[in-house]
């Protein structure tokens, strides 16, 4: 690799940053998703202003797209490289000895979440850019909340957002405070807090995403 | 007193294909270090006409880092904070069968049986793993520069790193980024090591790239295995080192 992404730690910052981007992007997706629970009109609101304020539309969605591009790209770019480090494995590796399994398989649970993402679209993506753009259908601000119900009362379906949702528990919680370690935060007075804070973050959000999506399959 | 199997990786050469090879030994006293087990085992194949098995040792106490060798699953052994010659085998039980491989990464080739080449490491301190000073006889006293004394605690501990490539081999990545974490905080951390930081950190991990280690992805097992307690912090202060001297 060449140019601002030719040395190796170069690279760990640039997953870092991407991965925080990320992360910042979950609390904003879960935030809006809770209002479900609480209010229909609080988050048909929220999903109108989300689905049709420009900035939002035309520069925000973009941005988003490429930072997940760029963190999967990059991903499976260092996952190659790395593999290539190491090209004759262990007859026998003890790896629970010395490290988390979350850790070791940051790979997995990103492609699980790479997956998850492909259905995700199907689901949501997909449909709204051909209702807006494609048929270019009247906007109705009251849609929202039952296109998310709807979604919700197959058990299947139900059953794979659950899962997707623990892998990505398990990618948040090497991944969030691993971010910190790669832009050089270490240190013996902020770093247990911050390791705190990214677990319990890595736990909390995806516990409600599930929590969300059972509600409205047990709810309706 | 302990009967034991082993399986231990035997590789004629460089250039040769390995395997897996079983062997027995008797006797072994549970106060004996790796080392001298392994020493056992090549007594009895020298006296039955055997080729012995090829090992790195040199001091055989813990601070040359030389002994490398992957066992049960873990560089150095099960033990912590211990390199090979200091594993002692009242770790193992009687009737174990104990798995010996060389130390794995690409930059690390075999050059045969347990020995590894890790003169990849020599060429990352060549590329700036020291000062610059002058030794004409008219270089300052260093007890004249005024340091902390918490820096200097931290440059102790990571200039305690011995170089041995646990950190590498531990790694699933097999990054050096322990290593290198460690000889760029040991100068970064005192003023002497100030005036060539830049070139240091940016030749180094350079250096580190080109020798075709991996990329460290945070798991923590290097710090796990370092027999010399060498922190991961080290690794987050080479990071900022390396984007300072980038910006």
């Amino acid at each position: 690799m060449s140019g601002l992404l030719s040395s190796s730690i170069a690279r760990k910052f640039a997953m870092a940053l991407s991965a925080l981007f990320l992360v910042f992007f979950l609390l904003m997706h879960v935030s809006i998703n809770l209002l479900s629970v609480f209010s229909e009109d609080a988050f048909n609101t929220a999903s109108h202003f989300m689905g049709t304020n420009p900035l939002i539309q035309f520069v925000m969605q973009p941005v988003l797209m490429l930072g997940v591009l760029f963190h999967f790209i990059l991903g499976f770019i260092l996952e190659i490289r790395n593999r290539k480090a190491q090209v004759v494995k262990y007859a026998q590796n003890n790896g629970a000895a010395n490290s988390t399994w979350m850790s070791r398989n940051m790979i997995y649970s990103g492609l699980v979440i790479l997956l998850f993402l492909a259905v995700h679209f199907v689901d949501f993506w997909f449909p709204e850019m051909n209702y807006k753009y494609i048929q270019g259908n009247p906007e109705d601000p009251t849609r929202y909340y039952h296109e998310l119900v709807e979604h919700f009362q197959n058990p299947i379906k139900v059953g794979i957002y659950v899962l997707a949702f623990i892998f990505l528990a398990l990618h948040l919680l090497h991944g969030f405070q691993s971010a910190f370690q790669s832009m050089g935060a270490n240190n013996r007075k902020y770093t247990p807090g911050i390791k705190k804070f990214t677990m319990g973050y890595a736990i909390v959000v995806p516990a409600v995403f599930i929590l969300i999506v059972l509600f409205h399959f047990l709810n309706h | 007193m302990m009967n034991l199997t082993l399986k231990i990786w035997r590789q004629k050469d460089a250039n040769s294909k390995g395997q897996m090879v079983d062997y027995k030994v008797t006797e072994i006293s549970g106060h004996m270090s790796f080392l001298e087990m392994m020493d056992v085992l090549n007594e009895q194949l020298i006296n039955t006409g055997e080729e012995p098995v090829a090992f790195d040792h040199d001091c055989r106490e813990g601070i040359c880092g030389m002994c490398s060798m992957y066992i049960n699953g873990e560089a150095h052994g099960p033990d912590r904070g211990v390199t090979t010659c200091q594993l002692h085998m009242r770790m193992f039980k009687d009737g174990d069968t104990i798995t010996i491989e060389p130390f794995r990464a690409s930059a690390f080739p075999v050059i045969k049986d347990l020995v590894v080449d890790r003169e990849s490491f020599e060429r990352i301190q060549h590329a700036g793993g020291f000062v610059s000073v002058n030794t004409s006889g008219n270089t300052q006293d260093a007890n004249a520069i005024p340091i902390s004394k918490i820096a200097a605690d931290e440059a102790m501990d990571a200039a305690a790193c011995i170089g041995c490539g646990a950190c590498v081999a531990t790694c699933k990545n097999s990054s050096a980024m322990l290593f290198v974490g460690a000889k760029v905080s040991q100068y970064a951390l005192l003023p002497q090591g100030q005036v060539e930081a830049k070139e240091r950190v940016l030749s180094m991990v350079a250096q580190m790239d080109k020798e075709g280690f991996g990329n460290c992805t945070n798991t923590g097992a290097c710090e796990v295995e370092c027999p010399k307690g060498i922190s991961l912090e080290n690794i987050a202060r080479m990071n900022r080192e390396y984007i300072k001297a980038s910006v």
